[in-house]
């Protein structure tokens, strides 16, 4: 890769300063100065980048515009012209989103004798949980207890988490690593079978249980081997579009989209678990985003306009480290793994600024400060800046080969531009990760909306305001499990009214007596990429559907 | 040649299209006006969804990449396969042993490999896919499982195997069985679960939730920390 003259410098500085850095502790932050730091530079202070919502069970609540516009905007159905009176299918459970939550909650239905049907707008494993790389935490080890993890869990949060989720999260936590176990994940491991496990941001046992650098997808591939040895009816490339309610207000199916053919259908389910993760692809506040394609809050928009409340959904996770070079790959994910085998974040003349494995809200605001206040980032030639992530230290600490064998994946993402992170440290920048709240569930992954339930990103409360690394591949095998089970049980006892969709046409007169409509389509179903030329020289009568 | 040097013309299915140089060819597609629907999954490198063949000018060699992760170049001429028709096996994990007869009884072609290596030369991720596929009619499923971890199952060694072998499903059954069945249990992680489930954690956890704000934070501040150990990871 051809690095410009600042660039090269800036480098030698971070050697120079390598031998030094070595072996010296940088102090953690003191929780007052933690606390200063995040007001003033992390993204969700900025007051100008959210707004109060006009209607819905959240009201009065501030959330990113990104997400208003949606919440805001309009059905992709008119739910007086649509034919409720014959579903083209009937099931016991639907499953919108074929993520690791949806899948788990497929095998975990399955199992208990529910007919199941899973529809996703993409592939099944098209999935952040796919991309997720570090870990996943639990605390298996002697020295650890569900406890001691719930401690960390609540102060990563901020103390704001809902304490029965977080009991839910630690306690399953050790059942889901044997059930991977069990299913044949390739999870590391020491040749006694001990579980390898290392350090994340925020925690205080080493609790971090990893596959390479492929954690999360050799989690997904696994569930989704085992998902069609069970020959579980899938529906791939469809996405659910409004959820249906019956007359007493429970959930009671979806009206679905096939992206490919463009024709809508009706499932009526006695239950609905909506698995359809997160909202990376808004790009709040016009940040990069390490979130696959498809991470667009449609489950969120869906549930919100069937009564389900949300939480904490003025909280975003910005990762501390995304990629800011190469241009052809900002934005996406440099696993916090590299800083966990002991990398050191280091601006522009080699020296730290901040312990490296604070929480994740912690170390971005770091970063915001030393590239603007303190004005000793790097910038490339493209214009973007970032500091470095000095990663050769990793095998002068530990030794060498471990960046190939722990971080095949960071070594071949790099690699495929010519750097070669052994050698040399790589820029990065903070890049929207993860949705922190979501649909407010219960321990057994319950909304508020009777029969609806939500399991993974698109839910919140389990993290508070902010997330540690590695409880998201946990949290949604924890409640896509609790979800699949709970929904189980229910359906023996649901007894289901003549369906409507009166619940969107109200949204949308209260919507309109807002005065706050924003008349944009949603769910968005997937994100618009064409240069604004392009969109300017549209045409289309209709916008919408 | 583009006109402007800033630009390239490369050919998506035989029509040209000019974009700046320097994207992927995902962000080349959608500069040049396609809004991806099949052929576009994680955008970073790990669902497999963007396999893509291309050949550059009159060059006769065909190249293989992801599109989400290779830059566009001049003269580029190119098709995506999202899809490759693969018959996949349904299998019990927990009930078969993990040797050769399992995996030739559920995939037999193995058998047929001819050695050419073509799988090995259009892997984007630069797997060794035909030893490992003779670990497989070795039954050397350790092998299998080292060599194939890195697969994104995207489906372009199957497309262009002469004997028509699948090897992803067979890489990812080899998978499965040597987790489940060659490698050691981890003795602590049965124990943990079992006090678990005897409710040995409960009363802990309990006073957990029952704790205040500011009890918890008292607690969290004065955690010991464990100290990093440099020998835990890049493990076998």
């Amino acid at each position: 890769m051809s690095y410009d003259r600042d660039m090269l410098e800036s480098m030698r500085r971070v050697e120079a300063t390598r031998p030094a850095r070595l072996h010296q502790t940088f102090p953690r932050l003191t929780p007052e100065d933690k606390q200063a730091l995040l007001q003033k530079f992390h993204p969700d202070y900025r007051p100008e980048s959210m707004r109060p919502l006009a209607v819905g069970p959240n009201a009065g609540d501030r959330v990113p515009h990104e997400v208003a516009n949606l919440l805001e905007g309009v059905s992709r159905i008119d739910p007086e012209a649509f034919d409720l009176t014959r579903p083209d299918e009937d099931v016991d459970i639907l499953i919108v989103g074929g993520g690791g939550a949806g899948t788990s909650a497929a095998l975990m239905a399955q199992e208990r004798g529910a007919k199941v049907l899973l529809v996703t707008k993409l592939r099944i494993g098209d999935a952040n949980t796919m991309m997720a790389q570090g870990g996943i935490q639990a605390a298996d080890k002697a020295n650890d207890s569900p406890a001691v993890h719930y401690l960390d869990v609540m102060g990563g949060g901020g103390f704001t988490n809902i304490p029965a989720l977080v009991r839910a999260l630690t306690h399953d936590a050790p059942g889901v690593i044997k059930w991977l176990e069990e299913l044949g994940a390739m999870l590391d491991k020491q040749r006694d079978g001990t579980m390898v496990s290392i350090h994340g941001g925020g925690t205080c046992r080493r609790r971090m249980h990893s596959a390479r650098d492929y954690s999360g997808a050799e989690i997904m591939r696994t569930l989704r081997d085992e998902f069609k040895n069970r020959r579980i009816p899938i529906r791939e490339f469809t996405a659910a579009v409004e959820l249906v309610l019956d007359e007493s207000g429970q959930c009671a199916g979806a009206v679905l989209y096939d992206m490919e053919t463009g024709e809508y259908s009706l499932v009526r389910a006695k239950t609905v678990i909506l698995a359809t993760g997160g909202m990376g692809r808004l790009h709040v506040q016009g940040f990069p985003c390490t979130n696959h394609y498809g991470a667009t809050a449609d489950g969120l928009v869906i549930g919100y306009r069937a009564g389900a409340k949300m939480a904490f959904m003025d909280a975003v996770q910005y990762h501390p480290t995304g990629v800011a070079y190469p241009e052809q790959i900002v934005g996406l994910l440099v696993t916090e793994k590299v800083r966990g085998l002991g990398a050191q974040l280091v601006n522009a003349h080699g020296e730290r600024f901040i312990y490296d494995l604070e929480t994740r809200d912690t170390v971005s605001a770091g970063i915001i400060r030393e590239c603007g206040e303190r004005g000793k980032g790097v910038r490339t030639n493209t214009g973007m800046e970032g500091v470095w992530l000095d990663s050769p230290m990793i095998e002068i600490l530990r030794r060498e080969g471990t960046i190939l064998r722990a971080l095949p994946a960071m070594f071949r993402q790099y690699m495929r531009f010519d750097i070669d992170m052994r050698k040399v440290p790589i820029l990065i920048y903070p890049t929207q990760h993860y949705q922190n709240g979501g649909l407010l569930i219960t321990e057994d992954a319950e909304t508020v909306v009777p029969n609806l339930y939500a399991a993974g990103e698109v839910s919140g409360g389990v993290h508070g305001r902010n997330r540690l690394m590695g409880n998201s591949l946990l949290d949604i095998l924890v409640f896509g499990r609790r979800a699949g089970i709970a929904a189980a049980e229910r359906v023996r006892r649901v007894q289901q009214k003549p369906l409507t969709l009166a619940h969107v046409r109200d949204y949308r007169r209260r919507v309109d007596e807002s005065g706050k409509g924003t008349g944009i389509p949603a769910p968005m179903l997937l994100p618009d990429y064409a240069r604004p030329e392009t969109v300017a020289r549209r045409h289309e009568a209709v916008r919408a559907a | 040649m583009a006109a402007d040097s800033s630009m390239v013309r490369f050919f998506l299915m035989g029509k040209p299209h000019n974009v700046p140089k320097g994207l992927t060819i995902q962000k080349a597609m959608e500069y040049a006006g396609f809004r991806l629907l099949r052929g576009c999954g994680c955008r970073g490198g790990f669902c497999g969804a963007c396999g893509t063949v291309y050949r550059v000018g009159s060059d006769y060699r065909l190249k293989v990449g992801l599109a989400c992760q290779t830059v566009v170049e001049d003269q580029m001429y190119l098709a995506q396969i999202p899809f490759f028709p693969a018959v996949k096996a349904a299998y019990k994990v927990e009930d078969l042993p993990p040797t050769a007869e399992t995996l030739i009884s559920l995939y037999p072609e193995i058998l047929r490999c001819v050695g050419c290596n073509t799988c090995r030369k259009v892997c984007p991720q630069e797997i060794e896919v035909m030893r490992y596929i003779a670990a497989a009619q070795r039954g050397d499923i350790a092998k299998v499982a080292d060599l194939s971890f890195d697969c994104l199952m995207c489906g372009l060694c199957a497309s262009r195997c002469p004997a028509e072998i699948v090897q992803y499903h067979v890489a990812i059954l080899a998978r499965r069985l040597y987790a489940r069945h060659i490698t050691k249990p981890a003795v602590h992680l049965a124990q943990c679960v079992a006090a678990i489930d005897r409710g040995e954690c409960d009363a802990d956890l309990a006073a957990m939730v029952a704790a205040d704000s500011a009890r918890l934070k008292a607690l969290y501040n004065a955690r010991e920390i464990e100290p990093e150990d440099l020998e835990a990871a890049g493990q076998e």
